[in-house]
C-alpha cells in the first residue's frame, strides 16, 4: 500500500512540476493523470502497483467533493438573490452538454466507421 | 461547546454524513438520496445550527479536500484500461469534447445572461462543467467567485450523475461510449463516479469525457468568455 501511495504522490509531484516549470493553464492533477496513464501504457509502472488505491479513490471520487459543496454556505446571499439563473442556466446547459456530445460522437463514429469501410474496399 | 469546533469532529462528522448518506440511498433506492448531497445539506444544516463558520469547517474539510488531487491523479488507471478504445476513435473522441466544451460554456453564459444574472455570476457559471481546481482557477482569473463556482462545480456534478443516464436516453444516445462520454462531459468527476457505478468501462468513456473536457475548458474558456463580451 505504501507504493501505491507513493507512485500516485510522485505523479502527482510531476504534475506540479510541469505546472511549474512551464506555467501552462491546466491543474497539476489532471497532468499527472496523463503522465501516470503514459507510463502504464509505456510498461515503466506495472498496473498492481497502483490499481488498488487507485480503485478505492476512483469508486469515492464524490466523497472528496463534499468540502467543496459546503463552501456553498458562504455565497447563500448570492445564491438567494439569483436563484433562477444559477438553477435554470446550470440544469439546461447541464442537459445540452450531455446531448451534443453524445450527439456529434456518435454522427462522427458513423462516419469514420463509413470511411474505413469504404477505403478497406477500394483497397481490395 | 467548543468541542463543536475540532477539526476531527468535523472531519469525523463529514464521514458520518456521507455514511448516512449512502446507507438511506441503499435502503430507499431513490437516486435524489444522493450521499455528496445529504453530506453537503446535512453539514451546512450543522454548522449553520451551531454558528461555526465555514473557514472553520476548512480546517478540517481541508484535509478531505486534500485527496481530491491524487483521486484525479488515480483515474489515470481506468483511462489506461480503454487506450486501445481511445485510439481506435481518436477524431470522434477529440470532435465531441470540442463541440461538448463550446456548447457547455457558451448555453450557460447565454443562459445566465438571460435569466438576469449579474455579470461576476455569469462568469462563476461559466466553467461549471469541469472539476473544482479547474473550474476555480478559470472563475479567479477572468473574475468570478470561486467559492460560487465550486458550490456550482459539485451541484452540476451531482446533479448530471443523477439524471445523465435519463438525459442519455432522451435524447437517443446509444452505444456506451458516447454514454460516458457525455455524462463525464458534463459532469466531471461526480458524474464519472456515477458512470463507474454502473460498470468500469462507462466509468472510463466519462474519465475521458472528464479530462478532455477540462483541458478544453482550461484552454478556451477565457477565449469563449471574451468573445461574449466578458473580457478581464
Amino acid at each position: 500500500m505504501i507504493l501505491q501511495f507513493g507512485i500516485l504522490f510522485a505523479f502527482l509531484v510531476a504534475g506540479e512540476l510541469v505546472v511549474r516549470f512551464t506555467g501552462i493553464p491546466i491543474p497539476s492533477s489532471i497532468i499527472g493523470m496523463v503522465l501516470l496513464c503514459a507510463s502504464l501504457k509505456l510498461g515503466v509502472v506495472k498496473l498492481k502497483w497502483v490499481e488498488k488505491l487507485s480503485g478505492f479513490l476512483v469508486h469515492n471520487l464524490g466523497f472528496f467533493f463534499v468540502p467543496a459543496g459546503i463552501g456553498l454556505m458562504n455565497c447563500l446571499g448570492i445564491i438567494a438573490d439569483q436563484w433562477m439563473p444559477i438553477v435554470f442556466a446550470t440544469v439546461i446547459s447541464t442537459a445540452i452538454i450531455i446531448a451534443v456530445t453524445g450527439w456529434v460522437h456518435q454522427l462522427t463514429r458513423s462516419a469514420s466507421a463509413k470511411l474505413t469501410h469504404k477505403i478497406a474496399k477500394e483497397a481490395q | 461547546m467548543d468541542f463543536l469546533q475540532n477539526k476531527f469532529f468535523l472531519i469525523a462528522l463529514t464521514f458520518g454524513f456521507y455514511l448516512g448518506g449512502q446507507l438511506l440511498q441503499r435502503r430507499t433506492g431513490v437516486k435524489l438520496l444522493n450521499p455528496i448531497l445529504i453530506a453537503i445539506a446535512a453539514m451546512i444544516f450543522f454548522l449553520l445550527l451551531c454558528d461555526i463558520d465555514y473557514d472553520t469547517y476548512k480546517q478540517g474539510g481541508d484535509y478531505i479536500d486534500f485527496w481530491l488531487k491524487p483521486a484525479v491523479v488515480a483515474l489515470g488507471v481506468p483511462l489506461y484500461k480503454q487506450l486501445s478504445t481511445i485510439k481506435r476513435q481518436l477524431l470522434p473522441l477529440l470532435l465531441s469534447e470540442l463541440a461538448g466544451c463550446v456548447a457547455g460554456v457558451v448555453s450557460v453564459v447565454v443562459l445566465a445572461e438571460m435569466f438576469g444574472a449579474t455579470r461576476e455570476v455569469v462568469i462563476s457559471l461559466a466553467p461549471k462543467a469541469v472539476t473544482t481546481p479547474i473550474a476555480m482557477e478559470i472563475s479567479n482569473a477572468m473574475g468570478g467567485i470561486a467559492p460560487l463556482t465550486a458550490a456550482v462545480v459539485v451541484a452540476t456534478g451531482i446533479f448530471g450523475g443523477m439524471t445523465g443516464f435519463r438525459i442519455v436516453r432522451m435524447s437517443h444516445i446509444h452505444s456506451p461510449i458516447a454514454e460516458g462520454l457525455s455524462i463525464g462531459t458534463a459532469a466531471h468527476a461526480v458524474g464519472t463516479s456515477a458512470a463507474m457505478e454502473r460498470s468500469e468501462r462507462y466509468g472510463a468513456f466519462s474519465s475521458i469525457g472528464l479530462t478532455l473536457n477540462g483541458l478544453f475548458t482550461a484552454l478556451l474558456a477565457p477565449m469563449i468568455l471574451d468573445l461574449l463580451g466578458y473580457s478581464v
